[in-house]
């Protein structure tokens, strides 16, 4: 058991995967059963809009905290699940800006490029899905190879600004009662903090090490400190 | 809670909506018995089970009532924006039911000749109950039909004889902290205004119930405004002073944010809230939006109270 934690086998990673897709799959069942049964409520479609909104935020943010997890418990298998959950964060905005063109706005394009343009909080909404999509398209082991890591991660790195634009549109629609978005801000400043700290620790790290040694005949060692 | 019944309201002949439900409910469940063969024990009595909100009635019809097909009960009462009990739409159904609105008094004051207090059942016993169909349309973009039970607010002012003095009408609403929220999401007690011409208009009403029945809490019991041309929230629920003034009077979302939300806040397609269009609505039921008319579809009535005014800068 502790083993398979530590260090699950191909297998295994293939059946957490597959329970990880079924769950995260389960706030779109529930929104397409409650639909056809009617219970979402007096105002059905607000009651999508706004889960689906909701959950492409979450999943955002639960896809921001693999890797202080990782860190954190030292399980490095979970960097494998976060290209799933940053997928569903995308599937469900488009799921959202499904709901909104067609259920919501029922593809009145004049409405919509309004929308776009003068509403600031569907503005910023429409660039985080915007953003978002290119991270989507290269969420595949060939487009890695392709850009090659460093690239790949630069592009990746956009993440914070999209899920930060998440949060500015959640908090611009509410009306008076900040809490929820608060909350969601809360969470994504520890997350983002949280970085920039460890930002910090490395570049002191690098600092640590000594200046270049002028070349000698002979071999050199140097001690390096790893701040471990 | 039993609510008493002001003497001159007769018990209705109908069987009430909820009495009737409750019925076959009963009807309902008591066959699950019997085909479960679990009969022998008390079944539920549907009498008792019955906490429906008393009949409202005679009701004088209005000619200013809608022909367009009414937003369903259940709707109307779980869809409500009462801030005091919550911001998520369910809530205060869900948490209106602490509210206590018998004994309740309504105070009416300011620059009047005759201020004074009045006791709800004399306000019920005012004027001649009158049901209006009405449209409401809220801020946020989604409109229902409420079939509402009121007198008119004119019938009430004119009882306290407004001095010539008074230019507005301020609304005062209860804020009881050991029922209601205590966040300052609004700047409590909520608070509205109209002008005293929209006061005296005789569209505007004190609505006591819906749908033939006493006013559920959600919805503002025991009394609350009808401004039926205006957004939702110029409809203050739960009203516990009502005060003639000379000035202006402050509102609670234009003290929130009052580049969004002006004194006025008379429905128009034309002026859009700064955060979301106000060209069209959804009705509660309706999948596909539909356009918005001005003054809620009432200019006919009203809009003779704006003559000669921008209704972009009075928004
Ligand atoms: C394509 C662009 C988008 C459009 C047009 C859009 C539009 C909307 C609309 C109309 C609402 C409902 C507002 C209301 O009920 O008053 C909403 C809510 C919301 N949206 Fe978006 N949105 C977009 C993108 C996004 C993205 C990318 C995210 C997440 C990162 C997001 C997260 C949310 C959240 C959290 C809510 C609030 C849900 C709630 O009230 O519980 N949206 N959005």
């Amino acid at each position: 058991m502790m083993n398979m934690l530590q260090m699950p086998s191909r297998t295994q990673i293939a059946s957490i995967k597959a329970a990880l897709f079924a769950l995260c799959l389960m706030p779109a069942l529930r929104l397409a059963l409650g639909w056809q049964d009617d219970t979402l409520g007096a105002n059905p479609i607000e009651t999508i809009t706004r889960a689906s909104g909701d959950w492409t935020l979450r999943f955002l943010l639960i896809t921001l905290c693999v890797t202080p997890l990782r860190r954190f418990t030292g399980l490095n298998w979970l960097l494998r699940l976060r290209r799933m959950l940053g997928l569903f964060a995308f599937a469900y905005g488009c799921a959202h800006l499904t709901t909104y063109v067609w259920l919501d706005q029922f593809f009145d394009w004049t409405a919509i490029a309004h929308d776009i343009l003068k509403r600031p909080f569907i503005t910023v909404g429409f660039a985080a899905l915007v953003l978002m999509t290119p991270l989507a398209l290269t969420s595949n082991a060939w487009s890695i190879r392709r850009l090659g890591g460093r690239k790949w991660q630069a592009l990746h790195r956009s993440v914070y600004g999209i899920a930060i634009l998440g949060v500015v549109h959640y908090w611009w629609l509410v009306k008076a009662d900040v809490r929820e978005p608060m909350l969601y801000a809360f969470a994504l400043a520890w997350l983002l903090i949280l970085r920039a700290w460890w930002r910090e620790l490395e570049r002191r790290r690098q600092q640590a090490v000594p200046p270049p040694v002028p070349a000698y005949k002979g071999r050199v060692i140097r001690i390096v400190p790893t701040g471990k | 809670m039993l609510i008493q019944r002001p003497s001159d309201i007769l018990p209705s002949e109908i069987t009430p909506r909820t009495l009737f439900e409750e019925r076959r409910r009963f009807l309902r469940d008591a066959g699950l018995l019997l085909a479960a063969g679990a009969l022998g024990g008390a079944l539920p009595s549907a009498e008792a089970a019955v906490t429906a909100a008393p009949k409202l009635g005679p009701l004088g019809a209005s000619p200013f009532s809608t022909s367009e097909e009414k937003t369903p009960y259940k709707a109307v009462t779980t869809y409500n924006n009462y801030y005091e009990f919550g911001t998520d739409k369910s809530d205060p159904a869900e948490n209106a039911g602490r509210l206590i609105t018998r004994p309740w008094t309504v105070r009416v004051e300011g620059l009047a000749g005759k201020p004074r207090t009045f006791d709800i059942d004399e306000l019920l016993r005012l004027a001649p109950l009158e049901e209006r169909i009405y449209r409401m349309r809220c801020v946020e973009g989604w409109s229902m039909v409420i079939p509402w039970v009121g007198l008119p607010l004119a019938s009430l002012l004119k009882q306290v004889e407004p001095l010539g003095s008074a230019r507005y009408v301020e609304f005062v609403t209860l804020h009881d902290p050991k029922v209601m929220s205590r966040l300052p999401v609004l700047d409590w007690p909520y608070t509205e205004g109209l002008r005293l011409d929209e006061a005296m208009h005789p569209l505007t009403l004190l609505a006591v119930g819906l749908y033939g029945e006493v006013l559920p809490n959600q919805n503002g019991a025991p009394i609350r405004l009808v401004v039926p041309w205006k957004y939702g929230f110029k409809s203050a629920k739960s009203i516990v002073t009502i005060r003639l003034t000379d000035k202006q009077p402050a509102t609670a979302w234009n003290k929130a944010a009052k580049h969004e939300y002006g004194f006025y806040s008379n429905v128009n397609p034309q002026v859009d809230h700064p955060r979301w269009s106000q060209a069209t609505e959804r009705r509660i039921g309706e999948f596909r939006k539909r356009p918005t008319l001005m003054f809620n579809g009432y200019a006919e009535q009203v809009a003779s109270l704006y003559q000669g005014m921008d209704l972009r800068a009075n928004f």
